[in-house]
């Protein structure tokens, strides 16, 4: 399943090498009487393989375009096409299953099940993809060994430290191997230290060939991603290290 | 596939359950109770009314007593210590009974006669009922010891005796006492067998009386006593001639009891016009149980019915809290890719279980209090495989229909919104 890492396509397709192609999306919220264009015509691609960190200031429409390209929402207008795939038009139980198959997500406040043990945790998307039980226990185990979480299959999320809670939640969103990681600030609630292990796990799935999609307001965190897109009302406000 | 996910939904439903033992434990107070109630109550209705069907059945559901009844006296009149009243069924009635109607089987006269029997040193006041073998059979009396009467014993006018068990009790006779011989007024009987006495068999149809029962042939009753009874009583003696106490008529199918009872009472009213006589049916009586049996029924169904709405809304108001209390992870598991469909199956799974495990403690309580009830106040009951069915799919039911809305409104939560719950 893993694909090669992304360089250009130099083949005819025009977005071959694009995992993910945005076109012209907005999104506008109603909010009392008042609309908010929270996405207001933006046109953006990622390739395969790239890592971005998208960055603004609090506002600007990067955590509706994280939801966006997480298809847990949808453009008010505008296409998005995942895979080669228009997701736009989808309905709920066929972006579930997009999240279920594509997606890994990856969040701030790791999002761990309480009552569910790591391994259980780690099994969420694969219970969901009707895995049985001892595909599904050995693919947890070997994804837990990857973090370094092999000891910690039996516990719960509270007995854990933050850094490894939030291996938990990154070992989760691995498990059912999607090419897309999305990751909503995820050093926000870890110390400096614990943030750059985080980090070097990330870099690391990227070189693996994984893309990774994050969105962070710290510079340092940014500069651990390959290309920067920075927005500003909802548009791109500049772009770094994007391939041309 | 489907069953593992569902096999899995449910220890997950039992673990988050357990997480909150008392407060599950509370939630299922309401189906406990009300499955309890169920499942008892049913007990003790079937229990009384299968008693009292019991009872009208074992009189026979083809048969039709016709009975006689002291006429009441219109007339003033002075009554002479010597008058003497007349009433009553006659042999005349029976043969007309039995060939008027075809769809008669047999027909069994019955004559009463009040004697005191002496059986050794002891003495009880007799019963005495004439009758013909086929008594034995319409009514059901099996035999304990020795033998009942046979159309031989008829033929023959043999003095031969048979006691119920309660009146040979009494008598102190035993299995030895058939062969000896019990004397009854100025004649002498050799007593030939014990059949079981009413107990329980009388309901609306019989006395008490015929406890003390001792059947001899109608043939030998009729040469030694006579039509004439007296009864002394203070200051007068009443005179009665009475030929047949009772007649009971055996039909051929269930299906012509009804309208062979309605021709049996105009052939009555024509020849008897003093209505000196009564006639019962237990079909209608059997009929008329069953309808109150009904009845009963639907007056405890809708109370349990009531419970357990009550049940149902105390989980329905608990799984809505869960909902609310739960909606992180709800969006956690939609984010990672779970259908609005799979949610609501967690939560559907998570009631269900939650009122089945309530349904199985009030099972088990409601097969309690019956028990207790038999043990307590000496009433019988019976648990039907029925109710047990019906409890179980009450509990489930329970479950389904009250989860089925916070499971919805599980479902249908904004997963971003639901992310940002605190």
């Amino acid at each position: 399943m893993t694909q090669p890492v992304g360089a250009p396509s130099a083949r005819g397709m025009p977005n071959g090498a694009d995992l993910v192609c945005l076109e012209d999306i907005t999104k506008i919220y109603q909010v009392g009487d008042t609309e908010v264009r929270a996405l207001d015509g933006l046109t953006v691609s990622f390739q395969r393989g790239s890592f971005w960190a998208i960055m603004g200031p609090s506002g600007s429409g990067k955590s509706t375009l994280l939801n966006l390209l997480g298809c847990l929402d949808r453009p008010t207008a505008g296409r998005y096409v995942l895979e080669g795939q228009d997701v736009a038009d989808l309905d709920d139980n066929a972006l579930s299953t997009i999240r279920l198959r594509h997606i890994g997500f990856i969040f701030q406040s790791f999002n761990l099940i309480p009552q569910l043990t790591v391994r259980e945790n780690i099994e969420l998307p694969l219970f969901y993809l009707d895995w049985n039980p001892d595909r599904s226990r050995a693919r947890a185990e070997e994804t837990a060994a990857r973090l370094g979480l092999s000891d910690r299959l039996n516990h719960r999320p509270a007995e854990l430290s933050g850094g490894q809670q939030q291996r938990v939640a990154i070992a989760r969103a691995l498990a059912a191997n999607p090419n897309m990681l999305l990751a909503d600030e995820p050093t926000g609630n870890l110390d400096s230290a614990t943030g750059a292990q985080i980090m070097a796990v990330l870099t690391e799935l990227n070189q693996q060939g994984k893309t990774i999609i994050m969105v962070t307001h710290e510079t340092d965190i940014a500069r651990h991603a390959r290309q920067r897109l920075h927005m500003r009302d909802g548009r791109i406000d500049s772009m770094e290290g994007a391939a041309a | 596939m489907m069953t593992r996910r569902v096999y899995r939904s449910i220890r997950l439903g039992l673990k988050t359950l357990t997480l909150h033992k008392l407060r599950s434990f509370l939630t299922m107070l309401g189906v406990v109770f009300g499955v309890a109630s169920v499942v008892a109550m049913l007990a003790v209705g079937e229990g009384a009314s299968r008693e009292a069907l019991d009872q009208i059945r074992k009189l026979g559901s083809t048969n039709i007593m016709l009975t006689s009844v002291k006429p009441v006296e219109t007339e003033a009149r002075t009554v002479s210590p010597w008058s003497m009243s007349m009433y009553g069924l006659l042999y005349e009635d029976q043969r007309r009974a039995q060939e008027a109607f075809a769809t008669i089987r047999r027909t069994v006269p019955v004559k009463i006669i009040r004697k005191e029997g002496r059986l050794g040193a002891r003495k009880l006041d007799l019963r005495i009922v004439g009758t013909t073998p086929d008594w034995f059979d319409l009514v059901r009396r099996d035999v304990i010891a020795g033998r009942a009467l046979t159309a031989r014993d008829a033929e023959r006018r043999a003095s031969l005796v048979v006691l119920t068990e309660f009146g040979a009790r009494r008598l102190l006779a035993t299995e030895q006492t058939i062969g000896h011989t019990l004397r009854i007024g100025g004649e002498y009987y050799e007593v030939i067998g014990i059949v079981q006495s009413e107990a329980g068999q009388g309901g609306a149809m019989q006395t008490p009386d015929q406890q003390i029962d001792a059947y001899i042939p109608i043939e030998v009753a009729r040469e030694r006593y006579g039509d004439i009874s007296q009864i002394v009583t203070s200051g007068s003696i009443l005179r009665e001639s009475v030929e047949l106490h009772q007649l009971i008529v055996e039909v051929d199918q269930v299906e012509h009891v009804e309208a062979t009872a309605a021709g049996l009472e105009s052939m009555l009213r024509r020849f008897h016009p003093r209505m000196d006589y009564r006639i019962s049916v237990p079909l209608g009586l059997l009929r008329e149980a069953e309808a109150t049996k009904r009845r009963f029924n639907i007056v405890l169904g809708s109370i349990a019915g009531i419970s357990l709405l009550v049940g149902g809304i105390g989980i329905m108001n608990i799984m809505l809290a869960s909902v609310t209390e739960r909606t992180r992870e709800i969006g956690i598991r939609r984010a990672v890719g779970a259908k609005r469909s799979q949610i609501i199956t967690q939560f559907l799974i998570e009631t269900t279980v939650l009122s089945t495990t309530g349904g199985a403690v009030g099972l088990a309580l409601g097969l309690t209090i019956p028990w207790i009830i038999e043990l307590a106040a000496d009433m019988p009951t019976v648990v039907t495989g029925y109710s047990l069915v019906l409890a179980v799919g009450i509990s489930l039911s329970v479950g389904l229909v009250f989860g089925i809305y916070p499971a919805r409104h599980a479902a249908n939560l904004d997963p971003i919104e639901a992310l940002r719950h605190e």
